[in-house]
Formats: structure tokens, sequence, C-alpha cells
């Protein structure tokens, strides 16, 4: 009887003890969350791009400094969960003064049909247009609403872009010259591209690299290539139903990957391929050609300092009508409807979207600005994409757009083209049959 | 009559031989990613891509530092350790509490709560975080670690029923018995006899939840706006950013949460396996 | 009123976990089945009620959803064959006193604790194409024929995510295993020595019948890990049709994020109908064990 008593005092005593370690220990969160409170900040801004934590924090210190307000930058990543936080947040109310939207033009446009959104005319188009005229046009109409658009949206923009990207091909100049191609002679047609990926394969060295496990951008590439082959009308005509995507047209498009593919003219992989593995393989060499958004340039920088590549556009594929790539804002900032602090948001917004600000960001992550006059201290190689934003189009200032379900059926296809599981007809077959199923749900 | 003992010695020790190649072949596969993370951990960013030998030609140990301080993880750390410990033991009373009576006591709806918990393991809600979230605010327990903290309690608590469930029902009911003749109550009896006999399942449940807990960040993200609140999954992704991956401080800063998992493992397996119930069972 | 005293006494023990439970679970679970009847793109105030459209388009309609449900039950079959016999043998070793067992108990629980994406990026280098491990020691040993795509082709990524999933996870049967192994009181054993049983009939006499339960927990969770895996099936693969490797969670992902606008009824529709092929799986398995331990 004795041991069971030790036993019994043995064991309160531990129990007695846990008792106080969570006691203590809810006093000790519960006293952190009451914590005295740093100075309120007087903006917050939500955001999901944690590798540009130091460039923000900097420039929020910076406006701090000038004006005494403080503003908050808060960054959730991964880019998903982001997404998810905003969306909670937007039913129970506690969306932040400024927040970034990730998604496509749809998405925006129900943010701002919800009123989330403000509508930033009234900012942009005083003092005869002040603000407004120091953006790139081309940032500035993917926040665009046309009158009578698609989604019913009233008119009028509706985010305030920080960057400009496009996405165009990148080559390897020391591979080039390793195969015996003239690095200074850019391939311009889609045959002349085949042949020098062919030199390469010749020399042991791949061709293309590409992300192309995030589908977007396979879709990208086709994209160019459709409104190169067929023009910009008849894209718009499929999507609004009236050109099948079995048209002749669509065939050659996909035929154009099916050639890649036969042709060895595509890196190992490249379908399972994220952009960030697909970035590692050309920085280090291993394939001469890359298809990738100008934000390339601060990540080649950071993996190999002395990468020597340049930019070139997409080869064109046909004569009849112009390549136009994608290009537009990289990222943009809405500011909540709903917030008590619009007017502190709003100017908060001018002074980050002006002249000097815009050429620190830039700067500070290797990305063309959003302002038109914070170019001078930009990278040879940047200059580069900058020309090349004339020549852009972007998926937010399309008339229409195609239905969820028959992307991705579009966009797998392309990847069983690749894969050679199936082919161009085949593939066309496939999403015209989703196509009409989305169609009739309407 | 020899020749038969040797043959068997022979083909003992064969299969033992074997058996440890075997082993040694699984230690070497579980050990290697380890490995390949704490060498890449002391490379610089060029090198991660271009240097693929096991063994870096300097050491950047730097990259501990930098780690450390670019990821905030003095602030992190230790909210991810008080989340832990909280949650934790949270779990532990709760479940323990609950499995023993589904696994001990009679009342009505037993069957039926023990399924609902069951089933609550199996459903995913993908959507359940935009409720779970106007919730937390109606309770005013948005932006507060209380919240976080019960909401992870609430995350481990079937698995670790279920869990816990199982073991009661293995053990021997003797010694309950006993405590009940000696007048022992229901809450005493939980306490000071079915914890104890369950001391390796609790083990296996404290690792299972640590881990979950320590590892976890997407609840994190959402309820929180705060960022000194975060954990430390969060400052990880600090170098795993949209576009730039900084892969050296990445992995320093996965060996650095890796240790203290690997350490409370190591102090608790020693419960699981010294086979304390047999010995209870004994005494 | 005695009876009655001691009942509620013994609803007290579940009461903690039910409270918790009802305000974390109940109500997100009776809002995600509210939503599987409507549609709603998770942003907007209003939802548009379409009754059980959302469930007969899973059934019927989409048609990566029922060959995601294939492959997550081929990688489930996998991690129930592979995994839990790689658990079940890892365990019974370190059951006895080997050298090293210490060591072993140890390492066979460092996969476990790394995180899918770091385990992720190692594979993905050690199955690379070009310049990974698998094949260049492959290329070694004059095997190069037997060098490939692992990752990027429809014929072996599935297999070769669902042997990872299962080297990720056989840390945990493990150690489960162990656990349960202790339990079992050493006289058993003994007992059944002294009557002549031989190491295979003590396994099948003593271990198993009192291992059964613990077998049910390690598949249960086996069943739901993988059923439920993506992560390294989405670092890996991308988790693409072309490629074969969807499975259920990546689906709901897609709706929810991917397609646009967002699918939130749609994506509910699929957590559920997804549920419920879990919950009916794991009781036949339940079932099944109650009458194995009968018979």
């Amino acid at each position: 009887m004795a041991s069971r008593n030790r036993f019994f005092v043995k064991e309160v005593g531990i129990g007695l003890l846990f008792i106080v370690v969570i006691v203590s220990l809810i006093g000790a969160i519960t006293g952190c969350a009451r914590a005295p409170q740093q100075k309120q900040a007087d903006v917050v801004i939500w955001h999901w791009m944690t590798d540009r934590k130091n460039a923000f924090s900097e420039l929020a210190a910076r406006y701090e400094q000038e004006t005494g307000r403080k503003v908050e930058f808060k960054l959730f990543a991964p880019s998903g969960v982001y997404t998810q936080k905003i969306q909670a947040a937007t039913q129970a109310g506690t969306l932040p003064d400024i927040f970034g939207v990730l998604g496509e033009k749809e998405g925006f446009a129900i943010f701002i049909k919800s009123g989330h959104i403000l509508n930033l005319d009234d900012a942009m188009q005083a003092n005869n247009n002040e603000w407004q005229d120091k953006f790139f046009s081309k940032a500035l109409i993917v926040n665009k609403f046309e009158k009578h658009n698609e989604f019913d949206v009233p008119p009028g923009i509706y985010g305030v872009p920080l960057d400009v990207s496009n996405i165009q091909m990148l080559y390897n100049k020391d591979l080039f010259r390793q195969a015996g191609l003239d690095p200074e002679n850019q391939p311009r047609t889609f045959d002349e591209f085949i042949d020098a990926a062919k030199k390469l394969k010749q020399a042991g060295i791949q061709g293309l690299v590409s992300g192309w496990a995030e589908t977007w951008m396979i879709n990208c590439l086709a994209s160019n290539f459709a409104f190169n082959i067929m023009g910009e009308r008849k894209v718009m005509d499929t999507f609004r139903g009236k050109v099948p995507y079995t048209d002749a047209d669509w065939i050659e498009v996909f035929n154009l990957f099916k050639r890649m593919a036969d042709e060895g003219v595509l890196a190992k992989g490249i379908v399972a391929m994220n952009n960030k593995d697909a970035e590692q393989n050309f920085a280090n060499g291993r394939a001469a050609f890359a298809f990738n958004g100008s934000w390339c340039v601060n990540v080649y920088k950071g993996m190999d300092p002395n990468l020597n590549y340049t930019a070139m556009f997409v080869p064109r594929a046909s004569q009849r009508y112009p390549l136009l790539i994608w290009g537009g804002a990289g990222s943009s900032l809405m500011i909540n409807a709903r917030s008590k602090n619009q007017e502190q948001a709003l100017a908060f917004l001018q002074w980050l979207t002006d002249d000097a600000q815009q050429a620190y960001l830039a700067e500070a992550t290797n990305n063309l600005p959003a302002n038109k006059n914070s170019l001078e201290n930009i990278s040879p190689i940047l200059a580069q994409f900058a020309q090349s934003m004339e020549n852009t189009t972007h998926p937010n200032i399309w008339p229409v757009h195609e239905k969820g379900p028959v992307v991705e059926a579009f966009n797998v296809g392309l990847q069983s083209v690749i894969l050679g599981t199936k082919t161009p007809e085949q593939v066309a077959e496939e999403i015209q049959e989703v196509k009409v199923r989305e169609m009739a749900k309407n | 009559m020899d020749s038969e003992r040797l043959k068997y010695q022979f083909r003992n020790f064969s299969i033992g031989s074997l058996l440890n190649l075997f082993l040694l072949l699984v230690a070497a596969s579980c050990l290697f990613p380890l490995f390949w993370t704490f060498s890449t951990s002391l490379k610089t960013q060029s090198q991660v891509f271009s240097d693929m030998s096991l063994i870096p030609k300097a050491f950047h140990w730097e990259n501990y530092y930098l780690a450390w301080t670019e990821g905030s993880f003095g602030v992190y750390f230790l909210n991810s350790v008080l989340y832990t410990i909280c949650t934790v033991i949270g779990i532990v009373l709760v479940s323990s509490l609950a499995a023993y009576a589904f696994s001990r006591l009679k009342f009505p709806g037993r069957n039926l709560f023990f399924f609902m918990f069951l089933a609550a393991m199996m459903i995913p809600l993908p959507g359940s975080f935009v409720p779970l979230y106007i919730v937390m605010k109606k309770l005013h327990l948005l932006n507060t670690p209380q919240g976080y903290v019960l909401c992870m309690i609430n995350v481990g608590l079937s698995l670790s029923i279920f869990l816990l469930k199982t073991f009661f029902d293995k053990m021997p009911t003797d010694l309950e018995d006993a405590a009940r003749i000696d007048g022992c109550s229901k809450l005493g009896i939980w306490w000071n006899v079915a914890l104890p006999l369950a001391r390796p399942a609790l083990a296996v449940i404290v690792i299972f939840n640590s881990l979950t807990v320590w590892n976890e960040y997407i609840l994190a993200l959402i309820i929180f706006d705060d960022t000194r609140f975060m954990p430390l999954q969060v400052g990880l992704s600090t170098f795993h950013g949209e576009f730039v991956t900084q892969y050296p401080l990445l992995m320093a800063g996965i060996i650095i949460t890796v240790i203290p998992i690997l350490l409370i493992y190591i102090l608790l397996q020693k419960h699981i396996v010294k086979g304390l119930t047999a010995g209870a069972v004994v005494g | 009123m005695k009876f009655q005293k001691s009942t509620l006494e013994n609803y007290l023990f579940i009461l903690p976990a039910v409270v918790i439970f009802s305000i974390f679970y109940i109500y997100p679970f009776y809002e995600t089945f509210n939503l599987s009847l409507h549609n709603w793109n998770g942003i907007s105030a209003s939802r548009v009620f379409v009754g059980l459209r959302n469930f007969k388009e899973v059934f019927f309609q989409d048609r990566h959803w029922w060959p995601a449900m294939g492959h997550a039950g081929y990688i489930t079959l996998i991690a129930l064959t592979f995994q839990n016999a790689l658990a079940l043998i890892l365990a019974m070793a370190c059951d006895r006193q080997i050298r090293l067992g210490k060591f072993y108990r140890l390492v066979f629980f460092i996969p476990p604790v790394l995180s899918e994406v770091v385990v992720a990026l190692i594979w993905k280098w050690i199955f690379e194409p070009n310049y990974g491990l698998l094949n260049f020691w492959l290329a070694n040993l004059g095997l190069h024929n037997l060098a490939r795509e692992w990752l990027s082709r429809p014929e072996t990524a599935l297999s070769c995510v669902a042997l990872i999933h299962s080297w990720k996870g056989f840390g945990w049967g493990f150690i489960i295993l162990l656990a349960g192994l202790q339990t079992i009181p050493q006289q058993l054993y003994e007992a059944a020595r002294v009557d002549g049983a031989n190491s295979w009939r003590r396994f099948r006499h003593v271990t198993i019948p009192l291992m059964i339960p613990v077998f049910v927990l390690v598949s249960i969770l086996t069943i739901l890990g993988s059923m439920q895996a993506f992560v390294l099936v989405y670092q890996m693969t991308a988790a693409t049709p072309a490629l074969g490797t969807t499975v259920p969670v990546t689906r709901i992902l897609n709706a929810m994020r991917e397609v646009q606008p967002p699918r939130f009824g749609f994506a509910c529709a699929q957590g559920v109908v997804f549920g419920l092929i879990l919950v009916i799986l794991s009781f036949l398995q339940l079932r099944l064990s109650k009458k194995m331990r009968q018979a």
C-alpha cells in the first residue's frame, strides 16, 4: 500500500505541475496578445510577394520619414494561401486598406461587383490626368474596365500597377557559339528557331525550356501563335463559340507544339517542370532557349550573375497576322472600397508610383517600372523587354474570355501533344467537346 | 548432427546479415535527404545549381545566421514552441479523456459520437476556411494565439481519439478493476491508471501532433494578420518567394526547424519502446 | 437516479472534445455541405442554389474526377502493401534487441519529419532526366536503356510518386506498429516458446491476433494519408491529367484556385463525395477487422 501511495504522490505532483505549466503558458500567450501595441499603422497593405519584403519595408520606412504616416506591408506567401486569406476576409469584412488580387479579369470583376474595390477614375484624372499619365498605358489598361464590358462592371480604372512585365523568349549566347551559331543572329521565324534548336541538339545542348507544368505558360505561347496564325478576331470568335477548336488554324497551332516535341526541341521533362526548375536549367546552361517573363532577369541574376543571355521576340510561325506576346502590369494594388482610410491609402499609392519610388522599386527588384519616367537605371536586358512592350497584348484587355474548363482542356491537351500521347486532331476534338458542353450551360 | 547445427547457424547468420544489410540500406535512404539539406545549407545560391557535389568546397556557416535573422526566427521560433506545447497538452488531455470514455465507459450515443469523430477525420472540407474564419471573428478569436491553438487542437483531435481508443481497447483492464475496488473515482482511474499504461500511445500522439503543429502554416497565415504571431514555417516561406527561392537559407532554416522535432522524438521514443505495459502487468 | 448521475459523469469525459469539435468543425461542415448545393465564386455575397447539379457533374460529367480517384487509389494500394510491409518488417526487427536499434529508430523517422517540399525537391533532383543521380547510376551500371524521364512520362510518373510517398510515410507505420508490438506481454511469447512454437508460429498465433487492432489503425491511417496525399504529387509531377497524376485533392484545389472564376460549390461537392467514399472505405475496413477478430 505504501508503494501505491508513493505512486499517487508522484503522479499527482506531476499533474499539478502540468496544470501550473498550462496556466502559465496560457497566461504568457494572452499576455503576448495584449502586449503594448506598437503605433497603429495608418494604412495596411496585404500582398503575396515575400521576395520583395525588403524593398517594401524600405519604401514604407521612407514614406514614414517623409510624411510621418505609418504604412505596413503584410506579406502572406504562397499565393494560393494568400488568395484564401483574401476570400475569407471578403466574407468577414476584414479586408485591409490596400491589397493585391490574383487571378484573371473575371475574378477581378467579381471583387469590384461585390463592392470591395474602389474606382480610381477621379484620382487618376485629377489635375489633367496627372497620375494616369505617369503610367505606361499598357500597364494601366489591364486594370481598366471599358464601357459595356462582358462582366457588367461600371467602367473605370480599379488598380494601380506597380511594375510591368511581358513574356518572351531568351537564349544563351555562349551555348549558341558552342553550337556554331551566330549569337547576334536571332531566329526570327519558327523554322529558323527549329533549325537553330536542331543544331544545338547536335552539339548535345537542349533547346527550349519553360515552366510548362504551370499550364498557363503553355497557354501563353499557344495564344501568341494563335494571334499570329489566325488573328485576334478569329481567336475571340473561338471564345464566343463561333469558330470551333477543330478549325484548321487551331490544328496548325497545336501542330507547332507537336513539331517542337518531334524534333526534340523541348527540354526533357518539360511537362512536369515548374517555372523555378525551368529557370534553374536555363541559368545553368542546360538549355539554350527559355520562354519566360521579364521577372526572370532578377531570378537569373541570383542564380548566375554572369549568365550571358539576351531576349528575343517569339519567332513567327506565319506571315498572316502580327504576333503579339503577353504583357502588362506585373502586379497591381487595389484600394478597399470599404476602408476608412481611403484618402491615406490613395495618397500612399500616389507616392509609391511616383518617379523616385518607382525607380527604387525597379532597381531593387530588377523589374520594369510601371512609371514611364523611371526607366533610367534599368539593365540593358530589361530595356530590351521594355522595347517589346509595344507588341504586347494581355488577356485582361480582350473583349471575351474562354471559360475555365475549356482553358483547362486546352492546356492539358497541349501537354498531351508534347508527350505524344494524343494527336493535335484528337486534342482539338476533346477541347471542342468541352467547349460545346460549357456553351450549353448558359 | 554437427553439420545440421552448422547449417542452422549459417542460415541464422545469413538471414541476420541480410536483415542488417536491408536495415542499413533503408537507413541510408532516410539519412540522405537530411544530409543533402545540410550540405545545400552550407553552399551559396549559385553553388546550389552549379556545384552538385555533396560536400561543398567552402562551408558558409553564415547561412544559418542569415536564415535566423532574415526569417525573423527569433520571434517565430518562440511562437511555434508555445503553440506546439499548448496544442499538444490540450490534445493529450481532451483526446485521452474522450478516448477513455469511448473505450471503457458506457453511455447512450457512445458509438454515434465516436463515429462522428471518425468521420470528421475523413471528410475533407475544402471551403471550410471561410466559415471557420467567420466563426473565429464572431468569437473574437481572429488574429489571436488562443484562437489558433484551439483550431489546432481541433485539427488533431479526431485522429488522436481514434489512435488512443485503439490502444485503450487493447489494454488489459485488471489494473483498472483493482483501482475501482480500491475506491478510485473514474477520473482518478483515468489519470492514475489508464494514462500511465497508455504511455506508448500517448508518446505517439504527442509526436504526431507536435509535428503537425510545428509544420503548420496555412491556417496561421489565414488566422493571423500580425506577423509577430506567426509560427516558424511562415519564416521559412520568406525564403521561398513568388519568384526567387533562396535555397541555402531555406535549407539552413529547414535544418533549424527539423532539429527540435527530432529532439522531441528522441525524448519520447523511449516511452514507446520501454514496454511499460508489459512491465505493469507483471508488477 | 444513481445510474443517471454516473451516465452524466461519463458524458463529462467527452464534453471538452465535443465542445471544441462543435465550434470548429460542425459549422464549417454544415457550410461545406450547404455550399455544395450552390454555385459560388468565393467572393460574391450571393450564392446561386443549384440543387444536386454539382454532384451530378462530379459523378457523371467531370472526366477528370474518377481517374483522379483511381490514381489516389493506386497510391493507396502501394502504400498499403509496400509501405506497411516495410514498416512491419522494420518494426519487428527493432522490437528485438538488435545492434544499432536506437540509431534505426531515430533514422526511420527522418522522412516523416522532413517537409514534403524538401522531399519533392530532393527526389526531383534524383529523378532528373539529364543529370539526375538515378539515370547517372543506371548509365554507369551499363543499363542505359533503363534510363528514362521518370517523372514526366505517363507510364512511370505515378508509380514513382507512389513509391516516394510510401518511403516518406513508412516511419509513421513503423512507430505505431512498434508501440503496438511493445504492448504485447513478453510472457505470451515465452509461453508459446515453451509449447514448442517456432518463430513463424509465434508470429502467426501470438503477434498477428494481438496486433489486429493496430493493423486496422495503421491501415486506416494509411488509407486516409494516401488518399488525401497531394503535395508530393503536385510538386513532383504537377498533378496534370496529361501525365495521369491528378488526385482528388488537387482537383478540389483546382476548382477552388485555378479555374476562373473559382468554383467553390463544385469544390465542396467534390469534397463531400470524396469524404463519403473515404468514410465508406474505412467503415468497411473496421467491419472486416471485427469479423476477423471474431473468427
